[in-house]
């Protein structure tokens, strides 16, 4: 097991190791190139708003040779004064994580360091808001009311 | 004389305002593609930057189609999910059903009916030669044959036909539920579904005439459209495309679901890796999943269409005027919705276009706290860059076609 795995849960037959965020591109390297896990299938953050680490962004990991499945989770907290937490972009390691983590900041407003070219990818490039955080509004919009700003 | 079309374009504009062309600085145009380019199926925005007919880079541009599907997921109950999978990928709804239900059923570890489980894999198979003729037919008509759409439009009605004899619905039928399915097989389905597989392969063949004996296609399509494998693996490509480069991944074989593994298919694959494969691979597929409704209408299992889970699915309706228990369920279902455990799950489907994978994560109540739509379309459109680069910009759409991409899908 390679260091940076804080601890590991299995559940419905799925295995998810909890990984410190300061070591994901080594955890993600260990993995690509000791265990063949060749494909990142997906990389998506859930929001524990209010409770703290409030993020956690998710990894689907996948490997076509040995026919597996494996998750990892990164627990960020929030940071003081409505700044984004931040996150070493796995970028390097798979390209596939370009869009994924675009989608996770534009929803999340999580940013990932040394990523290519973070931007929106789905909402307007000035758009303001990340509309995934549970503190977001499912209905409504922020216009809606012209004596409210 | 010169003809106008010998002119170059640039010498009409005064000498000062161009800059002169090298060959270590080549003139480069940026053209916008779309957002309703026909060839793009949908909303999609390509930028160009050509070296005359050449492309140099292809930027797309997505999310005109976003709706916020997984936002409008989170405040809805579980069941009430269901029909907005259907508007996802709206030529594969049934896959998407299908990935969702899973997924809920594997946190909830309900144990489902034979006879759900192999109508499910039959109404997934339709929905994949579905979302297959219409490929066909649209992919055809980019390219110049015209004809081809009409024939694959009048297979495409008969699924339809069916689908709405299943659901009631033609297009966003929502028959696959947590729990089974929304509706017992209907009357006579037999021989609707039996009519349909008896004529169907000649169909196929009929396809293959039409496309094959045509040598404005092959020049089209053969050598064109090029992408290495190990390119598609790294940036998350998934479905026909990897299995015309030789790779048999499909989700079907790999984690068989939903008895997958009882029944005999084979995974069609291809080496040359171009457009002209790609078709065949597809083509081949919709002959396997002939077979599969074949093998699921001969060998449907009698018994109920819905699990054995009364706080999950709705009691029978003659139930609930004699048993006060159903009555009491009924009412729970439908003012609160069910709760399902707390926990985590990546389900995956093999739908049209690939690896469909919902992860969704519950914290206990009525409601998915998080449902994350990993789309097939939008990983695949990851490599258009890559897939456009160097390539002229006629055969851009023999390319993008190949891809097979519904903007809904990648928008969410």
């Amino acid at each position: 097991m390679p260091e940076g795995i804080l601890e590991t849960h299995q559940a419905l037959g799925e295995i998810t190791h909890i990984v410190d965020p300061a070591k994901i591109v080594e955890v993600c390297r260990h993995f690509k190139h000791e265990e063949q896990f060749n494909r990142l299938s997906a990389v998506t953050a859930v929001d524990w708003h209010p409770a703290e680490p409030r993020f956690e962004v998710v990894y689907h990991l996948h490997s076509t040779s040995a026919n597996k499945r494996l998750r990892l989770k990164c627990r960020l907290a929030s940071v003081k004064d409505g700044a984004n937490p931040e996150i070493e972009s796995v970028y390097s390691i798979w390209r596939s994580a370009d869009w994924f983590e675009r989608e996770v900041f534009d929803m999340f407003g999580i940013r990932f360091a040394n990523h290519p070219n973070l931007q929106r990818i789905l909402m307007p490039l000035d758009w303001e808001g990340h509309p995934l955080r549970k503190d977001y509004p499912v209905h409504g919009y922020k216009y809606s009311y012209p004596d409210q700003k | 004389m010169k003809r106008s079309l010998d002119l170059d374009p640039v010498a009409t504009i005064p000498a000062e305002h161009v800059e002169p062309a090298t060959p270590s600085a080549p003139r480069l145009m940026t053209l916008n593609m779309g957002p309703q380019h026909p060839s793009t199926h949908g909303v999609l925005r390509i930028m160009l930057e050509l070296e005359g007919e050449t492309i140099r880079k292809a930027v797309p541009d997505i999310g005109f189609l976003h709706t916020g599907i997984e936002k409008q997921c989170e405040a809805l109950n579980w069941q009430q999910v269901t029909p907005l999978t259907d508007r996802v990928d709206y030529l594969a709804n049934l896959s998407n059903n299908l990935v969702y239900a899973l997924a809920v059923e594997k946190l909830l570890q309900l144990e489902i009916p034979a006879r759900a489980q192999w109508t499910r894999v039959m109404m997934a198979e339709f929905s994949r030669l579905n979302s297959h003729l219409v490929w066909l037919g649209t992919h055809a008509i980019d390219i110049g044959a015209m004809s081809v759409f009409f024939y694959c439009f009048r297979e495409r009605e008969e699924i339809l036909r069916i689908m709405e004899m299943f659901s009631g619905q033609r297009m966003m039928t929502s028959y696959i539920r947590i729990g089974g399915l929304a509706l017992e097989l209907p009357r006579g389905w037999q021989e609707a579904v039996g009519k349909f597989v008896r004529t169907f392969p000649s169909k196929i063949d009929e396809y293959e005439n039409l496309l094959d004996s045509n040598p404005i296609w092959k020049i089209r399509t053969q050598g064109v459209g090029f992408i290495s494998l190990e390119d598609m693996l790294d940036m998350g490509v998934t479905g026909p495309m990897v299995r015309a480069a030789g790779l048999a991944l499909d989700c079907r074989k790999t984690e068989p679901y939903s008895s997958y593994d009882k029944f005999d298919f084979k995974v069609p694959t291809r080496t040359e890796n171009d457009v002209y494969s790609r078709y065949r691979v597809r083509l081949e597929e919709m002959r396997e999943s002939t077979k599969l409704i074949q093998q699921a209408m001969e060998g449907m299992p009698e018994g109920p269409y819905l699990a054995d889970a009364p706080h999950v699915v709705l009691p029978d309706r003659e139930k609930m005027k004699t048993q006060m228990e159903a009555l009491i369920y009924h009412f729970k279902i439908v003012t609160e919705g069910f709760r399902v455990p707390a926990g985590e799950v990546y389900q995956c489907v093999e739908s049209p276009r690939g690896e469909i994978g919902y992860y969704v994560v519950s914290d206990g109540t009525t409601k998915p706290y998080r449902l994350h739509m990993r789309t097939p379309s939008f990983a695949n459109l990851q490599c258009l860059g890559t897939l456009l680069k160097d390539i002229l910009i006629a055969d851009s759409i023999a390319a993008l076609g190949s891809m097979d991409f519904v903007l809904g899908d990648t928008d969410r």
